[in-house]
């Protein structure tokens, strides 16, 4: 794993990020200059207070928001600049992304909702072609994330840790590189979050799953390798979590 | 993928679509009845006014008529033989009609159409159009036919007409006789055939007074005359009355001879009918060549009925060749009264094929001079009316489109209201990859499919209605307790009604364009939302 840190170029980098946000007359600066990358397999949490611009980087990183100035780079290359298309490609095939309200789509079934990203990917013809593939997938996914019993129910019929793991397994079908985390565990009690970040320890390690994390947590913040911290749009400091990587080790 | 998934589920699952639903099929289904019901009454009056009038007509300028009937025929046979199924010669012109009804003169204009009824039974439905070869829905009930109508028609009474005529007769009789005005005992009081006059000539009659002239001591005690009607004939004496029908013969226009009231009480339309087939009626119209008047009589041998009610008001058919005779259209071999010359004012051509008619006509323009005669189709004779009832149906649909279009303005809304709603799945799905295209057409087929469920259902709706429109009616008059269609006013025994499938698909697909129009504006909307704030929309 140590290794995997020291790598030059890592996977995804948020380059000198400045964001800033107009409401009416009121320009928010949210993100001053802030920066960030995480390697191949690392599992990184950002941790700061509410309006430090955590959840903005988030969605930088994951081109769901434009930064004003600055640049993020996949593998190197910038992608922030793309066209939308490419943008919407990028979404759908590298990132996975979960939420703090978990966002499953409320007409559509716990399997439904899983092959979702699929149904996205593929015209209508190729979703056919491939639909017992497709399921079988989302089955397997589901039961991996221990929900293989729920599949035919609706979210609301569904806790809130079922729904969180609901959306992992979304999240996880188009075999993302990097899992962007959104305050995850923020709506769950601290024994269901713990699960859940277990979970999320459990495909970092066997899926190589590169996971950023934001979360205002410090108990959660500390289960990641990395913990970088923001204050008011930039960077106050990064810690390594050796014992973490002790662990992962 | 996603997007079929979505629009259907949005489709099952948001309850409030089936108000656009109902609101389209709603506007789908009036417009196919109201069209349907449209067409069915169009069709029935392009008939009835094609069934009167031929295929073709040729009709003079003037109304002294065209000379010789037979050679023009032949020139219409020898220019367009091959084209025509049927021909035949009338004198069309205006006139005056006068009935007479417990002394009370009634006075109408009418047109005076001289046919030879076994020809003009070739070239049209004349048949369909006289009563006794149908049966009468006479206030409420259908009387059966008192001909069949195989036999040719003509010139006869009908017995039950003859019969009348007797009994009326009759009855005049006695009158004149109880009043002593009748001059001759004799107790058959017939009248030489041959002669149409029945009253004493004008001579004989005293002379009218004249009110202005001074007027002797204790005249206005005796005055011998009614001073209201000093023509009144009760005051002359009458040689005797005709009881034998004269020799012209009409169909007379049921309009001319019957009228409808309203029972106060029951609220029912009753026919009324003043003059029956076997009573006489007095004609006046112009001769030919100098416009001298010239009044006959005629006896009704049947009523002339055609369902259009400008015919049917202004229609007189009487037997050509007394027509003829009496305009002084005929020129006689004094010796053997063989008519050496004739004239007409109009032929009437029936085409093997309609669809041929414009060349026929083309060709006939070239044989007839055109400033002695016109050439036209029944079409474009009756080019203004047939007009009027198409401007009336696209007017109508305009109108009734506008319906639809309420429709596609509530679809909006709700589109938009379903777009806010669905604000944080846009956020989601943009967040899994979904490109603004696809949103957009998440919304767009929704629409789509909103637009063709509600044509669906309302062309389901709208044909079985029209289908059973009949029964719809009759239940909606047990209902009200009033008649909602009233067979008597249109003579029809049944709503006609007539589906063009290509309206049905006209209405369908603009209501499903509408729907989909609609759907633009919100789709476009949903389409533009920024992920971010449609995700931390609440």
């Amino acid at each position: 794993m140590a290794q995997i840190i020291k790598m030059t170029t890592p996977l995804i980098s948020a380059k000198a990020i400045q964001k800033t946000y107009t409401t009416g007359q009121h320009h928010v600066r949210v993100l001053r200059g802030a920066g960030i990358s995480a390697n191949e397999g690392e599992f990184i949490s950002v941790i700061g207070q509410s309006g430090s611009g955590k959840s903005t980087m988030l969605h930088v990183l994951g081109l769901l928001d434009s930064p004003d100035v600055g640049e993020v780079l996949y593998e190197g290359k910038r992608i922030d600049n793309l066209n939308e298309t490419t943008r919407d490609l990028l979404r759908n095939r590298v990132f996975g992304f979960i939420f703090q309200f978990y966002h499953l789509l409320p007409e559509l079934s716990l399997l439904e909702n899983v092959m979702a990203p699929l149904m996205i990917r593929h015209s209508l013809w190729n979703y056919w072609k491939q639909r017992r593939e497709i399921k079988q997938q989302a089955l397997e996914i589901l039961e991996e994330v221990g929900l293989g019993h729920r599949i035919k129910h609706r979210p609301s019929q569904l806790s809130g840790g079922e729904l969180q793991r609901g959306a992992i397994a979304r999240a996880l079908i188009t075999k993302p590189r990097i899992l962007l985390a959104d305050e995850p565990t923020g709506n769950l009690d601290a024994e269901t979050g713990l699960e859940i970040i277990a979970l999320l320890k459990k495909l970092n390690i066997t899926n190589r799953l590169t996971i950023v994390m934001v979360t205002h947590d410090e108990a959660i913040a500390t289960q990641a390798h990395r913990i970088v911290r923001l204050k008011e749009g930039r960077i106050e400091n990064a810690v390594i979590n050796k014992a973490m990587i002790a662990t992962a080790m | 993928m996603y997007k079929l998934l979505l629009c259907l589920r949005y489709l099952r699952t948001r309850y409030i679509a089936l108000a656009s639903i109902v609101s389209v099929m709603l506007g789908v289904a009036t417009m196919i009845v109201v069209n349907s019901v449209l067409a069915g009454f169009t069709n029935e009056m392009r008939d009835r006014i094609h069934g009167f009038l031929a295929d073709v007509v040729i009709e003079s300028r003037s109304k002294d008529g065209i000379r010789n009937s037979k050679d023009q025929l032949q020139q219409v046979h020898d220019a367009v033989g091959a084209y025509v199924a049927a021909a035949t010669c009338t004198v069309e012109m205006p006139g005056v009609t006068s009935i007479e009804i417990n002394g009370e003169t009634y006075t109408t204009p009418v047109t005076i159409v001289g046919i030879i009824p076994w020809e003009k039974a070739r070239v049209g439905p004349l048949v369909d159009c006289l009563a006794s070869h149908n049966p009468t829905i006479e206030n409420g009930e259908v009387l059966p036919a008192l001909r069949s109508r195989g036999v040719s028609p003509g010139w006869e009474l009908t017995s039950e007409a003859a019969e009348w005529r007797r009994f009326i007769k009759e009855q005049q009789e006695i009158i004149l006789r109880n009043e002593g005005l009748l001059e001759s005992s004799d107790s058959t009081g017939i009248v030489p055939s041959g002669s149409d006059v029945t009253v004493t000539t004008e001579s004989e009659r005293p002379e009218p007074p004249i009110f202005d002239a001074p007027q002797t001591a204790g005249s206005d005690v005796d005055f011998p005359f009614d001073p209201v009607d000093p023509f009144n004939i009760t005051d002359s004496v009458i040689s005797g009355i005709r009881k034998e029908p004269h020799e012209a013969r009409v169909y007379i226009g049921e309009g001319l001879v019957s009228y409808q009231v309203r029972d106060p009480e029951t609220g029912k339309l009753e026919q009324v009918t003043m003059i029956r087939p076997g009573e006489d009626v007095t004609i006046t119209t112009v001769k030919a060549g100098r416009p001298e008047p010239v009044s006959f009589e005629a006896t009704i041998c049947d009523i002339f009925r055609s369902g259009m009610s400008e015919y049917d008001s202004q229609l007189i058919l009487m037997n050509l060749e007394q027509l003829q005779q009496n305009r002084g259209m005929l020129v006689r071999d004094p010796e053997t009264g063989e008519i050496i010359e004739d004239k007409i004012t109009s032929i009437q051509i029936k085409l093997k094929d309609y669809t041929n008619a414009e060349i026929v006509v083309e060709k006939l323009k070239a044989v007839f001079p055109p400033g002695l005669v016109t050439v036209r189709t029944w079409e474009s004779k009756q080019g203004l009316l047939l007009s009027a009832v198409e401007m009336e149906t696209a007017i109508l649909n305009v109108l009734l489109f506008l319906i639809i279009t309420v429709a596609g303005f509530g679809i909006l809304a709700i589109f938009f209201m379903i777009v806010v709603e669905k604000t944080r799945d846009i956020g989601i799905l943009k967040s899994l990859g979904a490109s603004s295209r696809g949103i957009m057409s998440i919304f767009l087929s929704y629409g789509l499919g909103l637009g063709m469920v509600g044509s669906m259902a309302g062309v389901c709706i709208g044909l079985v209605f029209v289908r059973y429109i009949n029964q719809i009616e009759e239940a909606l008059s047990w209902l009200t307790g009033r008649r909602v269609f009233d067979r008597d006013i249109y003579y029809f025994s049944r709503i006609p009604t007539h589906v063009s499938p290509m309206m049905v698909f006209c209405v369908a697909m603009g209501a499903v364009g509408i729907a989909v129009v609609a759907s633009v504006l919100p789709a476009r909307r949903a389409s533009r939302l920024h992920p971010v704030r449609a995700l931390r929309f609440d």
